[in-house]
């Protein structure tokens, strides 16, 4: 025993010097309203603060509540920066949420590391100088699809989307994206259902009606479900393609078991199958950890909090000044790849899986998927600038 | 659209109209007998739908309806008996905070019981596929929803006029002091009939999951609907909500037909004000008759001597708040503050005025979206923003208001939901000004007023002097005329008081205070979104008003700061803190009401 303490004393001595710096991250997210995704997230947060410290680092995180509201969250973000004096800020889910906390940090100059909130404002329109996102915005996700959708050639095209910011602007990009890859296109039907109250069975009857050829949606979660069960037992896809925008992450894939259409494409991440070396090494570590497998969540959270230790080992410091100019540039490795912190937008390149859904057995699992660098689907600099009115 | 288009689109409507007719049907039965608007009922299809998807990976899809049904009755009967018979005789709105318990409580132990994700369950067997109808394919199970929904009104209909049960609850559904008084033992009527309610919950419930997947938000999605149906129907009456459940269903679904399918957010809501802006008691139902032998009203007391020292005295502690070192205190002070003006205001209306407005959180948004607009938008300074906040929040009350004082009890507080939800959806949808559902960004005070302790200050002479003037009112001439309308309306106009002048004025006048409230706060969180008008909000403000006590003069301001407290503490330390407070809040409730009666 007591040579092993004094091991690993003197290991965490000479990795102190390196090292160094102590980080403090203040966490909050709304575990109580998408528990599906969130939990797995912070199974991935705590696997990256234990794997940290356990090289010598010194990471401490602290996660809250946030009540799923931007008024709640607020508050409680006050609470991490002035009683627990957190360094940095991390985590929200919802948009309005990601968006209300990046505009206190931005007041009262902490750093933020949003790592789910999808909204493209997060980084563009209402992007400020403390405010970096992880996961790949709307609009990124939308142009990982438009490549494969043009190629199919398909003429008329139905929209469904959940009638908020995400669906209407993931429904926006893609209009836009699609009629400029495949002059001529036509969008023959919208239709965009209130977020978790789909009418499924009159939507798929509008969207049928319209007979389209192909049809782009931006539903998740329970919308999904019901989507696809309706679908499925009014023919609605035997003739059609579908385009899914999430629908092949496992946090959604998973709930659909025998239901799961042939042939859709959609982002996701196929957890079992990918096998480069960075990946495998999570994998195992986090099987090993919790005895369960990792979602996109478990990734996010993982990633998240390496990010943060990383911009500390550049900075040499836990000052948020510090922090944003070295989160600037950044590069890292993830489970996905390297990935690289935009100093443009403060958005990382990471990517996320396209790829087609099929049924195996009675699970559903994606085929045929590649890795869309995140980078790579970017709007040109000025559009950037001219957003971020810099 | 096609006619065959037409067709189908009805049929869908008419399938969804059946799950929602199961839904309402108990809800206005409880109703009816107990006079509880039960808020729970949402929470027991819930558990309907979790029980379903359960058993039947057990027992099978056909068996394990009736099982989950059952045991969803077996429930009912239970928390009838153990809670609600102890507060039958208590204020209406104490036993709607109970239920209300009851939701945070039955979805968190969803949650520790089911897990967090979605459960979908199976496709029923023997009706899995479709039917070919007028070109189009139809599901089978469809087809069996549509004929349920009329089975089950025709069960109801000939329990309610041909059994002896159904007489006695028909006769306490019109006058239950007088069936007491004819021998009708009311415990085990009243016992009898939430259980069936429930039971309704339940079966409805299970019926949905082939349809749609278990989910722990269901609860409060449904019950909204659950309510519009009953009120737009008539409470209490079961023809009316069958009829409600057909003309909401097929709305919904032809908004989404002819291509307009972002109404769908909003159209019950439209209805629902429509039907009660021309038929005060909805389609079928009648007025009220009066509950005799409840719970009277004692005056409001003036603060004592006493207690005005003690406020003096807390004044000046909140005063020196700033000087600890510690800053966070400030940040809950000041959402303290903003509540209870927020909570001082609907009591007023509730309290003095008689008057429940289930819509409260409009005012509060209204005004914090005019505050942030002009501020954003004109770059008005701080003050002038929150002036317009005032000004919005009382022109909003005077817009609703006008048309919720010709209505009263549960019709009107309907009334006012609906306004706050037409509210909400506007907020929510219009992206050009409103930011849809991001909300505004970067509304922060002025720089002399940006620290903590400037904005703090601010609040506190604002909310303080705010809420002194609504406790005031009370006393005033303004304040016993409101309190003669509400106790007798007919009295009232008979000594030459306007009645639904003065309350009409009220609506205004906490209107006004709410919209000074939702200035505040979007100033003191620096972004506005939806949620500070949605019906959530207006929930908060009543648990607020209730917790501290509607018979009491200060009691909501305590209750609004506690309930805030209370959030912010639990959330942080306990895991499953929704729970947590339904459990506060119904120990509350009981020793409150054995404490007050």
């Amino acid at each position: 025993m007591i040579p092993k303490v004094l091991i690993a004393s003197i290991l965490s001595l000479v990795t102190m010097q390196t090292f160094g710096q102590a980080v403090k991250i203040g966490e909050l997210n709304s575990y109580k309203v998408f528990p599906a995704f969130l939990e797995p997230y912070k199974k991935g947060m705590e696997l990256a603060v234990e794997e940290i410290n356990a090289a010598g680092g010194k990471v401490q995180l602290v996660t809250r509540d946030d009540g799923g509201t931007p008024g709640d969250a607020v508050r409680v973000a006050e609470e991490l920066i002035t009683r627990e004096k957190v360094d940095v800020l991390m985590g929200t889910f919802a948009s309005n949420v990601g968006l209300a906390v990046s505009n206190l940090a931005n007041q009262r100059k902490v750093l933020f590391l949003a790592s789910e909130p999808l909204t493209d404002k997060l980084v563009w329109e209402n992007g400020n100088r403390y405010t970096f996102r992880l996961r790949p915005s709307t609009y990124m996700q939308v142009a990982m699809l438009v490549p494969e959708a043009a190629r199919l050639k398909k003429k008329r095209w139905a929209i469904v989307y959940p009638n908020y910011e995400y669906g209407q602007s993931a429904a926006a990009s893609f209009k836009k994206l699609l009629a400029q890859a495949q002059p001529g296109v036509e969008f023959v039907t919208e239709q965009a259902p209130a977020l978790g109250k789909i009418d499924a069975g009159a939507v798929v009857q509008a969207l049928a009606d319209s007979k389209p050829d192909a049809i782009f949606s931006a539903l998740f979660a329970a919308d999904l479900q019901k989507f696809v069960r309706e679908g499925n037992t009014r023919g609605l896809f035997r003739n059609t393609t579908v385009f899914n925008l999430l629908a092949g992450e496992p946090e959604y894939l998973d709930t659909l078991k025998d239901e799961t259409p042939d042939g859709w494409w959609v982002t996701g991440y196929p957890w079992n199958e990918i096998n480069t070396p960075e990946h495998r090494r999570f994998r195992d570590a986090y099987q090993k950890r919790w005895n369960d497998y990792p979602r996109q969540g478990s990734v996010v959270g993982y990633t998240a909090v390496h990010a943060v230790a990383a911009a500390t080992r550049k900075a040499g410091s836990a000052d948020a000044e510090k922090l944003v100019q070295a989160l600037k540039g950044l590069e890292m490795q993830t489970p996905f790849g390297p990935v690289v912190w935009r100093s443009l937008d403060h958005q990382s390149t990471m990517g996320a899986y396209v790829g087609q859904l099929a049924r195996k057995g009675d699970k559903g699992v994606m085929v045929n998927w590649r890795y869309a660098d995140g980078g790579k689907f970017q709007p040109s600099d000025e559009e950037v600038r001219k957003l971020r009115k810099e | 659209m096609t006619s065959s288009a037409v067709l189908l689109q009805f049929l869908n409507g008419l399938a969804g109209a059946s799950s929602l007719f199961l839904v309402a049907a108990g809800l206005s039965l409880i109703f009816g007998v107990t006079r509880i608007v039960n808020f729970a009922h949402g929470s027991l299809y819930m558990l309907g739908m979790y029980l379903a998807v359960w058993l039947s990976g057990r027992i099978g899809f056909w068996a394990a309806v009736p099982v989950a049904t059952l045991a969803v009755a077996a429930l009912g009967a239970c928390i009838e008996v153990l809670l609600l018979r102890r507060i039958y005789r208590a204020p209406e709105l104490l036993q709607l905070l109970a239920t209300f318990a009851l939701v945070l409580i039955v979805r968190d132990f969803a949650l520790w019981a089911w897990g967090p994700e979605d459960l979908l369950g199976p496709r029923a067997p023997g009706l899995a596929g479709a039917v070919e109808i007028a070109g189009g394919a139809f599901p089978q199970y469809d087809l069996l929803l549509i004929l349920l929904g009329p089975m089950v009104f025709a069960a109801l209909h000939l329990f309610l006029t041909r059994t002896r049960w159904g007489i006695l609850i028909r006769a306490a559904t019109q006058d239950r002091e007088m069936a007491g008084a004819l021998g009708v033992n009311q415990r085990w009527l009243f016992t009898a009939v939430f259980t069936l309610g429930t039971a309704l919950a339940g079966l409805g419930g299970a019926l949905a999951i082939p349809r749609e997947p278990a989910s722990l938000g269901i609860d409060l999605a449904l019950i909204s609907d659950a309510f519009v149906v009953v009120v737009v129907g008539g409470l209490g009456s079961i023809p009316g909500a069958f009829i409600a459940a057909i003309l909401i269903g097929v709305t919904k679904a032809f908004c989404i037909g002819f291509g307009y399918s972002k109404l769908t957010l909003v159209a019950e809501f439209v209805v629902m004000a429509t039907v009660l802006v021309v038929r005060p008691w909805g389609l079928l139902g009648r007025p009220q008759g009066v509950v005799r032998g409840t719970w009277t009203e004692v005056p409001l007391a003036r603060i004592s001597k006493r207690g005005v020292v003690a406020i003096g005295l807390l004044v000046l502690l909140l005063a020196a708040l700033p000087s600890l070192p510690d800053q966070y205190p400030l940040v809950l002070a000041t959402e303290m503050l903003v509540f209870a003006l927020f909570a001082a205001s609907l009591h007023l209306l509730m309290g003095a005025g008689g008057m429940a407005s289930f819509g409260h959180a409009a005012y509060f948004g209204i005004g914090a979206y005019a505050a942030a607009l002009v501020f954003l938008k004109l770059h008005w300074s701080t003050g002038s923003s929150l002036f317009a906040g005032w000004a919005a929040g009382a022109l909003a009350a005077a817009i609703f208001g006008w048309f919720c004082v010709r209505l009263s009890g549960v019709y009107l507080a309907m009334l006012t939901l609906a306004f706050a939800q037409i509210a909400w959806s506007i907020a929510f949808q219009w992206d050009e000004v409103t930011g849809g559902s991001n909300g505004l960004v970067g509304v922060w005070p002025d720089s002399w007023l940006a620290s903590r302790a400037a904005y703090y200050y601010l609040v506190l002479i604002l909310c303080g002097y705010a809420i002194f003037v609504l406790w005031r009112m009370a006393h005033t001439p303004f304040g016993y005329a409101l309190r003669a309308s509400r106790d007798s309306p007919l009295r009232a106009s008979a000594i030459g008081i306007d009645v639904r002048a003065t309350q009409w004025l009220a609506f205004i006048l906490t209107g006004s205070a709410a919209g000074v409230a939702g200035a505040l706060f979007a100033f003191s969180k620096g972004s506005i979104s939806p949620e500070t008008l949605s019906v959530q909000r207006s929930v908060d403000g009543l648990v607020m008003v209730l917790l501290g006590g509607v018979h009491t003069l200060t009691g909501p301001v305590w209750g609004a700061a506690g309930f805030t407290w209370l959030q912010d503490v639990m959330a942080r330390s306990v895991e499953y803190w929704r729970a947590a407070i339904g459990a506060a809040i119904l120990l509350l409730v009981l020793t409150r009401w054995r404490l007050s009666a």
